[in-house]
């Protein structure tokens, strides 16, 4: 079978709550169609192979990179991009904290972060700095600005636990 | 990516038949070996068996008698679940070592074997705990032990066709535990230079009755080492007894030099793993008592 002659599967599934459908290559993967497809940009793709983090998203509630997820999985599914994250123009905590702190330089791995800071806080409300560097082992920052980021994320902890009833 | 075909079959039945009518189609788990290695060109499958719609591979099942493990249940699944964290500590702790939060939230048990890396790090406490895989082809059924089922790095006993269902874990007996150690020269994120896990079992007074020894990353694949074991059955792990673990250890131990380490270094460093590992498994199986 040529490359032209693949057929296209049809994916059923839901973005940040709302249902989306889709086409896509039974081999593409869903950090290029959420780009390339879907135009939902703010999921970045650095290396491709799962090492970055920068494409991180939620796939029914686990944290994944969408590098390493194949597009057609989703049917059915439930994704989280960092689209979805701020609420009705109102930031999230851990964007508020990354933007006081200026956690971010470059910004590329910031959307992967965020998605991963979210996803640690909420089974995890009070996370020491050292839960917090390893469960972000996985979103490499080329500007090395880990400390900035880590501080924020426990602010944004801190601010969460506070706000919580 | 290159052309692949995909399905994501929901019985064991129309996945076994889906990877008999194809040749050179692979399951599809977490994907994090087998995406990575599509996208380097190191496997090109003409078609992907996605098994996460299968109930027997997605589901943790714990009876009176066994833990059967679905293959495609991810790291992060089982880390998270208590019963598992009580029966095999060390075999959660392996899981909780391999990659990011993301691949945890991928990677899957039956991929960390099937995937035959002589590093991986569940697999060693797989083989001391004396886990069975079971394995489904177009003929039926088997079951392999888990020190049978890789035949050396990135090849295992599948023949083509089959695939892994599930791992059954025996429930340990009383005072009973496991620990899996490995080093690594930074704190995380990185493959072992080697690893070691032991169970064993204590008797009221606290000897040594039953025990399992495996290391990995020291071999083409991980290894059962049973002069270890029995240097540590029947006394209470003194100091000369741990001692003649470790050099049962450094001795069966068959490692090639790269750029992680040396032979000379593994072998020595793999005895001190099983040392340590023996000690901590001990102390979990004193803490279960009462």
């Amino acid at each position: 079978m040529g490359a032209n002659a693949v057929k296209k599967i049809h994916v059923s599934t839901t973005i940040n709550g709302e249902p989306r459908e889709f086409l896509c290559e039974p081999g593409q993967v869903l950090s290029e169609v959420l780009r390339l497809t879907l135009d939902l940009t703010g999921t970045k793709e650095g290396c491709t192979t799962g090492d970055c983090g920068a494409c991180s998203v939620t796939l029914d509630g686990a944290l994944v990179c969408s590098c390493l997820v194949l597009a057609a999985e989703t049917e059915g599914r439930e994704i989280g991009t960092v689209e979805g994250v701020a609420r009705g123009g109102e930031l999230h905590p851990v964007q508020q904290k990354i933007l006081e702190h200026a956690a971010l330089q470059c910004g590329i791995c910031t959307p992967g972060i965020v998605v991963s800071a979210k996803a640690l806080l909420e089974q995890n409300p009070d996370p020491s700095e050292e839960e917090v560097r390893y469960w972000l082992a996985g979103n490499l920052c080329r500007c090395t600005g880990y400390d900035k980021i880590i501080r924020a994320v426990l602010d944004a902890a801190a601010t969460m636990r506070e706000e919580a009833p | 990516m290159p052309s692949v075909a995909y399905t994501a079959p929901t019985s064991l039945q129309e996945a076994a038949q889906a990877l008999a009518g194809t040749d050179n189609a692979r399951v599809l788990a977490g994907g994090t070996d087998l995406l990575v290695q599509m996208r380097l060109g190191l496997r090109e499958p003409a078609l992907l068996v996605d098994v996460k719609r299968i109930p027997e591979l997605t589901s943790i099942d714990l009876d009176g008698e066994r833990l059967l493990l679905g293959a495609a249940v991810p790291g992060a699944v089982v880390t998270a679940d208590p019963d598992i964290g009580r029966l095999f500590p060390g075999f959660q702790e392996g899981l909780g070592l391999i990659g990011s939060s993301q691949i945890q939230g991928r990677a899957s048990v039956g991929g960390n074997l099937c995937n035959a890396s002589p590093a991986a790090d569940s697999v060693p406490s797989l083989i001391v705990n004396r886990a069975r895989c079971h394995i489904l082809g177009t003929q039926g059924t088997r079951s392999v032990a888990a020190e049978d089922f890789n035949t050396g790095p990135a090849s295992n006993c599948l023949a083509p066709g089959e695939m892994l269902v599930a791992v059954e874990f025996p429930l340990p007996a009383a005072r009973s535990s496991d620990a899996y150690l490995r080093f690594i020269p930074r704190t995380e994120m990185d493959i072992a230079v080697a690893g070691a896990a032991v169970a064993l079992t204590l008797d009221e007074s606290g000897v040594c009755t039953d025990a399992r020894v495996a290391i990995g990353a020291v071999a083409p694949t991980a290894l059962l080492v049973p002069a270890a074991a029995e240097a540590l059955i029947g006394g209470s792990l003194d100091e000369a007894s741990l001692q003649q673990a470790a050099a049962a250890a450094s001795e069966a131990a068959r490692p090639i030099t790269d750029k992680r380490g040396t032979v000379e270094y593994r072998k020595t460093v793999v005895g001190v793993l099983v040392r340590r590992a023996a000690v901590i498994a001990r102390d979990r199986a004193l803490a279960m008592e009462g």
